[in-house]
């Protein structure tokens, strides 16, 4: 069934790479819509029956590269049922943003079908060497529809930078997935039976320099200070579905990586080093935002906000390896807050970035200089950029809320300074979207003079639903969070004690 | 009995959000519907008061969504429900056709829906929830007119401000759990220990001032008087300032257990009431006047929360709902008939609307705090708890109510005097007025201002003993008799010689007037000590982001292709050099070899000659 899931997407693709080209464009997309939306189908069934208190679900093993000990072996629990709805979700979403897509559909189509395989299978694998595998793929996917379908020269340079940059981060996490290889004994890439063995328990220095071999791997990928910066132009010079991917799907799996593997794996050098990953979280939380406020460019300030809100998860899984002075409810509620934060940030950044592509097509630049009183002339692009914008400054209502509270209230029993540090990033964060909201939407009309004399259209019925969609479940999250909650939780707890352990 | 609880939160918020999305498709009918969703809470919060149900739902791990209606929150649901209703009885009344009237109504009651919700819950995740969605729906209130200069500004300044406070709240439930109070639960707060008990106690009270506009955050108010009447007339009495007062109220056995608390949160609002009331008599905009007046009025509430006086301050919270809210509509309806809410404009005004102007002056007098109105005996009851605390904060209590005294008896002589020769003059400096009372002003306005004069009942013997015992306050100290004559003498000898003064100018140096008049320059220090260095800082962060942190990496990258370029001319110049070298002494080599070989058969036995000679010679010299 995960299987399924996980490789439907990628089929298709290769039927509709054997299919001659005869297929109008439209087509392409309508049975990209199709295939995401059965795939979502999939995901709802796989929820359905999921028993929110049974651990690894879904579970399915096979013989791969034995000599090696690399195995195909794939399941879910709660940390990562969530984010492959979250993954099947967003592709759906930007499968209905592109239908107007023009620009060689059939190879765009592909591009993101096998991005959703990708990324669907790294959120399920439970192999360390199919969790690499996925994790490098993701990035040569992206990378042609960076340097294939964004603005221009730079966005060539951009794709180029984003490889480079994170292709080194994968190569350092592979550096460390073969010193928990070697480490074990029989040695095994396998993560449950790493995670039971603990191989690297009392090895102190062997065990930090893996663990920071991975940290930095993940720590690229997420991104935190100081390796963000391939981040702002790659989302600057992507295409909105690309952007809204790379934020929404690409950066959970760093973040991801910390509660599947650095944590359970190496647990002891994760208490050890607690405060480094506390520090890092903190500074990305505060620099992100500052540096975000500073921003003239509205997409590269959002982009920015996604370094400030991964800072949070990184925030709260340091603080989940901090035993000192906390309790199990403390840990736990931080873990499930970050695992809360993942699905949040991809959901409503998502929306943002959808939004903001909807805001190129209209006026042909992201200079918040450039707009003023659009709410004048798109009053429902406005209201939907309003309601993300306060979605993703945390306002209770929306899921970022629950997610943060959580992080804060797990997180300041035992790192009580780095947290209050940590809560001004949400102040921050609020006055730059109200500056942004401002400039551009409020106050007298006045619009850049590429706008064609005709006037500016509204949000499109493709643009809408989409983004609609992603805010109103993040506005479910964020009034009745218990159904997810009820998933994460169990797994938060299960984590918070393997760390402890 | 929780299904009463939860129509009370839902009708509101799912009425609300249901106006804000579908209202421009009905635009007439949304006024009367939003004003019926009101009136349908208020019936159901009077239900709640009698039957005191209680809901909870699970939130997070260990914490609940807790719901409860109290004594105190009682009141509350009862008040927040009725000024709700009246305001936007009175709005129905004050939108033109080209207005958004179901963005209005819908946000409106989201408002009143967030405050029900805080004066409900008994969790602090909950609370903290209403607590900061009743702030963004203020942002979106004052900036509703938001193609007019300026007016997005001041929602900004407003919600920025009241939120930096409520991060207060965000550090005490962290501090809550860190403590062992793992439900996070109202009541269970002061059982924490030291120091966590401080951190949670600083939390609230910050959040709490910033919320009520105390010192030093009080200069948003200022900000948000740029949003349309009907919402400062909620916003100023039973909504969002008055959440701030509400949860010391609420709160003040934490502020008991915590012995600096009290104290503190006693001076600031004592301070507050006497400061902004001196920031309200300089004021010459009416609406500014009113604003200030709030910050001050609030201030006793806070001081009463201090104190430990809880039913004090919740006589005084009720009493000046009503008052504030009727002051705020009156405002409001001339601001649409004449244009203008400037003081020197509106004189005789009230002459001009007569209703209006009665009940403007009713509701002002009674912020003077005149015998026998309602806010006379409210402060009373404050200034009993006040006195039972220390002279000091009895005495700086009564210097402020003789400074109301002074600036609502300044509005009050403004609007009540003759007509001036030509008023059309003064007016329409903010609007075109519409020279006309809305047929929807009168009846919430008398309704309020009934209210504002009346519930002085509170402070009676007998009410004041079950208002006491419905709040569980049954020891606190009522005011003496002397105490009453004092403060009624009080706010006679200030109002007598503020009527005579007039508008002349205050007797006072330029800078302090200046001061005075410019709400202290709170916003100015705000922007001089937090907001310009941030933007600095962030200014010179994103600077230092592209320089150096992606200038290392694009060094990295650049070293990279030089240690590429290195190693090519190291391949070119060096091993492969050698390589071409050795290859091209080999073919040298070949090339010397291939001479001998010329295929004469003389040559060869010359050269067979001359190596055989050779040979010969090396045997011989060898031996």
């Amino acid at each position: 069934m995960l299987s399924v899931v996980t490789f439907l997407p990628l089929l298709v693709c290769a039927v509709l790479l054997i299919l001659s080209r005869v297929l109008p464009d439209r087509a392409y997309v309508l049975i990209w819509i199709t295939a995401a939306a059965v795939d979502l189908a999939l995901v709802v069934v796989l929820w359905a029956g999921f028993d929110t208190g049974g651990g690894t679900q879904y579970e399915q093993r096979a013989r791969w590269i034995p000599s090696a000990g690399v195995g195909y072996h794939v399941g879910v629990d709660g940390l990562s049922l969530p984010l492959v709805a979250l993954t099947c979700l967003l592709f759906l979403a930007v499968a209905v943003y592109s239908l107007r897509e023009h620009r060689r559909v059939r190879s765009y189509v592909c591009l993101f079908l096998f991005l959703q395989t990708v990324s669907t299978g790294l959120f399920v694998a439970l192999d360390l060497i199919l969790f690499f595998v996925f994790f490098d793929l993701s990035i040569v996917g992206m990378f042609f529809v960076i340097a294939g379908w964004g603005h221009g020269e730079r966005a060539r340079a951009a794709a180029l930078k984003f490889f480079l940059y994170t292709f080194v981060g994968s190569l350092a996490l592979l550096l460390g997935f073969i010193g928990l290889y070697l480490a074990a004994d029989p040695h095994t890439f396998d993560i449950t039976d790493l995670t039971r063995a603990a191989p690297l328990a009392g090895r102190g220095a062997y065990a930090g320099l893996v663990l920071l071999a991975v940290g930095v791997g993940l720590a690229v990928k997420t991104p935190t200070v100081p390796f963000h910066t391939w981040l702002p132009p790659a989302h600057t010079d992507a295409p909105a579905a690309g952007s809204a991917i790379l934020a929404g799907v690409l950066l959970k799996m760093g973040t991801y990586g910390f509660v599947r593997i650095a944590m359970p794996l190496l647990p002891g050098s994760w208490r050890r080093y607690a405060l480094a990953v506390v520090v890092v979280g903190v500074v990305s939380v505060v620099y992100g935002a500052l540096v975000a406020l500073a921003q003239t460019d509205f997409k590269r300030m959002v982009a920015y906000t996604s370094v400030n809100h991964m800072g949070y998860v990184v925030l709260a899984v340091g603080a989940a390896g901090s035993l000192a002075g906390t309790d199990a409810q403390a840990r736990s509620l931080a873990v499930t807050g970050a695992v809360t934060q993942m699905v949040s940030h991809g959901l409503i950044t998502g929306a943002l970035f959808l939004l903001t592509g909807v805001l190129y097509d209209r006026g042909g630049t992201y200079a918040i200089d450039a707009y003023s009183g659009l709410a004048a002339h798109t009053p429902r692009f406005a209201a939907a950029t309003a309601v993300a914008a306060f979605a993703s400054l945390g306002i209770p209502g929306f899921s970022g809320f629950i997610a943060e509270f959580q992080i804060f209230t797990g997180s300041l029993a035992s790192r009580t300074t780095a947290t209050a540090i940590a809560l001004t990033g949400i102040i921050v964060t609020a006055a730059l979207f109200l500056t942004a909201l401002r400039r551009m939407f409020l106050g007298a009309a006045r619009l850049p003079p590429t706008i064609p004399a005709a006037g500016i259209t509204d949000l499109h019925r493709h643009e809408a639903l989409p983004t609609v969609a992603l805010l109103a479940l993040a506005t479910v999250i964020g009034v009745v969070p218990r159904w997810l909650l009820d998933v994460i939780e169990p797994a938060g707890r299960t984590l918070a004690g393997l760390v402890a352990r | 009995m929780s299904a009463s609880l939860w129509l009370l939160i839902s009708l509101p918020l799912g009425g609300g959000a249901l106006l804000a999305l579908n209202g421009p498709r009905f635009p007439r009918t949304v006024p009367a519907l939003g004003a019926a969703v009101a009136a349908a809470t208020l019936g159901v919060a009077v239900a709640a008061a009698v039957t005191r149900p209680t809901a909870s739902a699970p939130l997070f791990a260990g914490m609940r969504a807790g719901l409860a209606v109290d004594g105190l929150s009682a009141v509350m649901v009862v008040t927040v429900a009725a000024v709700t209703t009246c305001v936007l009885a009175f709005a129905a009344g004050e939108f033109t056709a080209d207005d958004n009237r179901g963005r209005f109504f819908g946000l409106m009651l989201l408002f009143a829906g967030a405050m029900l919700v805080t004066v409900t819950a008994t969790t602090l995740p909950l609370l903290l929830m209403a607590w900061e969605a009743m702030g963004a729906t203020s942002w979106a209130l004052i900036g509703y007119w938001w193609r007019r200069p300026g007016r997005a500004e001041a929602a900004d300044v407003a919600f920025l401000t009241t939120r930096t406070a409520d991060l207060g709240l965000y550090l005490a439930a962290g501090a809550a759990l860190a403590a062992g109070i793992g439900s996070l639960r109202l009541d269970a707060l002061p059982h924490a220990a030291p120091p966590w008990l401080y951190v949670i106690t600083a939390g609230v009270v910050t959040a709490a001032l910033g919320k009520s506009a105390q010192l030093p955050f009080s200069f948003w108010l200022s900000r948000a008087m740029q949003g349309p009447s009907p919402v400062s007339a909620l916003l100023h009495s039973a909504t969002m300032v008055a959440a701030g007062a509400y949860l010391l109220l609420r709160l003040h056995p934490l502020l008991a257990t915590t012995v600096w608390a009290g104290p503190l949160v006693a001076w600031t609002g004592a301070l507050t009431a006497l400061a902004l009331g001196v920031v309200a008599v300089a004021q010459t905009d009416l609406k500014q006047l009113l604003a200030a007046s709030t910050a001050a009025q609030i201030g006793f509430m806070v001081l009463a929360a201090g104190s430990g006086g809880a039913a004090a301050g919740t006589t005084q919270l009720v009493a000046h709902a009503a008052t504030k809210s009727a002051l705020f509509l009156s405002a409001g309806a001339w601001l649409t008939a004449l244009g203008t809410k400037r003081l020197p404009a509106l004189r005789g005004a009230a002459r001009r609307y007569r209703l209006v102007g009665a009940a403007f002056t009713v509701c002002a007098l009674t912020l003077a705090g005149l015998p026998p109105l309602s806010l006379w005996a409210a402060k009373d009851e404050v200034l009993a708890a006040a006195r039972a605390e220390g002279t000091g904060l009895y005495a700086v209590g009564l210097a402020a109510a003789a400074v109301a005294a002074v600036y609502s008896v300044k509005a009050v002589r403004y609007v009540t005097r003759p007509l001036p020769e030509d008023p059309e003059h003064g007016y329409d400096t903010e609007q075109h007025g519409t020279r006309r009372i809305a047929p929807t002003t009168p009846p919430p306005l008398l309704l309020l201002t009934f209210a504002a004069a009346v519930l002085g009942v509170l402070a009676l013997p007998g009410p004041a003993a079950w208002l006491k015992r419905l709040l569980g306050a049954a020891g606190e100290p009522g005011p003496r008799p002397w105490e009453l004559v004092l403060s009624a003498g009080v706010a006679l000898a200030a109002a007598g010689p503020a009527w005579w003064w007039g508008a002349r100018p205050a007797p006072v140096p330029g800078a302090a007037a200046r001061a005075a008049q410019g709400w202290l320059h709170l916003e100015r220090a705000a922007q001089a000590v937090v907001v310009r260095p941030v933007l600095g800082l962030a200014r010179a962060l994103a600077v230092f982001d592209d320089r150096v942190v992606d200038g290392a990496v694009r060094q990295t990258a650049r070293g990279g292709l030089a240690a590429a370029r290195f190693a090519r001319r190291l391949d070119d110049g060096g091993i492969d050099a050698a390589v071409r070298a050795i290859s091209s002494a080999a073919r040298s080599l070949g090339r010397w070899a291939r001479r001998p070989q010329t295929g004469l058969l003389h040559q060869y036995y010359a050269q067979a000659a001359v190596c055989f000679s050779v040979l010969v010679l090396i045997i011989l010299l060898v031996r």
